[in-house]
């Protein structure tokens, strides 16, 4: 449950990381594919080494989608229905990549924020990814 | 056994080596308290735990964090047998403690985040994984006496 401060942190964070939504989107790839490699078989077809285009313009791709969300909340499940059905149909991935995907985006957050990635927007931005997560596998089954 | 490579070894101990557990450990532990505000049910005698502000000012909150990031020592002063190192802590988590071990990693996940923090960019992938690895023989170990 987001309280409206909750919501505002968020979208503030995400507005503010938008301009290096490459770096911080390919630096949770990179974090998750070290610590969870089971997560590297979703990508035989790509090249996923650090600095590779693929891995960039992947991160960048994520980032934005995360920044579009949260701008309104309570309307995730309309922002993400091209992407609900492109991940139930096409691309299957096994939603517990999406619990990897965000720990290892909390952790490249508090990479980069530092002090400023305080407990209370972890908390926030913890619960916003686990709801993104969520809608994202709304329309598996 | 786990086996751990030369270059994890020196991750872990190079991380440990520089930690200021009395800074660390108290971020840690109130972050758990903040993020997963269900793992307080373990601490009602811990005082004011209404919010973040509180629970960041508490001192039975602080002095318990650095206590339980030293629990970590153990894990690395016998590496080659985390398992057997934590036998004792683990009946105590089961039996006395009754803790969920779930929540063992879910402290852990609050750990690195606060490393994370503290190193920034030195905080690589590598070293994330090498720790998160760990962190993982450590939870897995406090976990092997629950029956």
């Amino acid at each position: 449950m987001l309280s409206n401060k909750e919501k505002m942190l968020i979208a503030e964070i995400w507005e503010s990381l938008t301009p290096v939504a490459e770096e911080i989107g390919a630096d949770a790839l990179l974090r998750m594919f070290a610590c969870f490699p089971g997560s590297k078989t979703y990508f035989s077809h790509l090249d996923i080494s650090r600095g590779s285009p693929h891995l960039l313009s992947h991160g960048k791709k994520i980032v934005l989608a995360l920044a579009e969300g949260s701008k309104d909340i309570s309307q995730l499940t309309v922002t993400l229905a091209p992407l609900q059905i492109m991940h139930a149909y096409q691309l299957r991935i096994d939603p517990i990549n999406f619990k990897l995907l965000s720990h290892c985006l909390l952790v490249a957050l508090s990479c980069h924020m530092r002090d400023d990635f305080t407990a209370v927007a972890h908390a926030a931005m913890d619960k916003y990814l686990s709801a993104f997560a969520a809608v994202l596998a709304e329309k598996y089954r | 056994m786990v086996q751990w490579s030369e270059s994890e070894r020196t991750i872990i101990n190079g991380i440990f080596s520089h930690l200021d557990y009395d800074d660390l450990g108290p971020k840690a532990f109130s972050r758990c308290l903040i993020v997963y505000p269900w793992t307080q049910r373990y601490f009602s005698s811990f005082g004011n735990l209404h919010n973040a502000e509180a629970i960041m000012g508490n001192a039975n909150v602080a002095a318990h964090g650095i206590k339980v990031l030293h629990g970590l020592d153990l894990g690395l002063k016998h590496m080659d047998d985390i398992m057997g190192a934590y036998a004792e802590l683990s009946s105590l988590h089961s039996e006395k403690l009754h803790v969920d071990p779930d929540n063992f990693k879910l402290l852990s996940d609050c750990i690195t985040i606060v490393v994370a923090a503290k190193l920034g960019k030195a905080f690589t992938p590598e070293t994330q994984a090498a720790f998160h690895k760990f962190l993982a023989v450590v939870v897995s170990a406090l976990g092997k006496q629950y029956h």
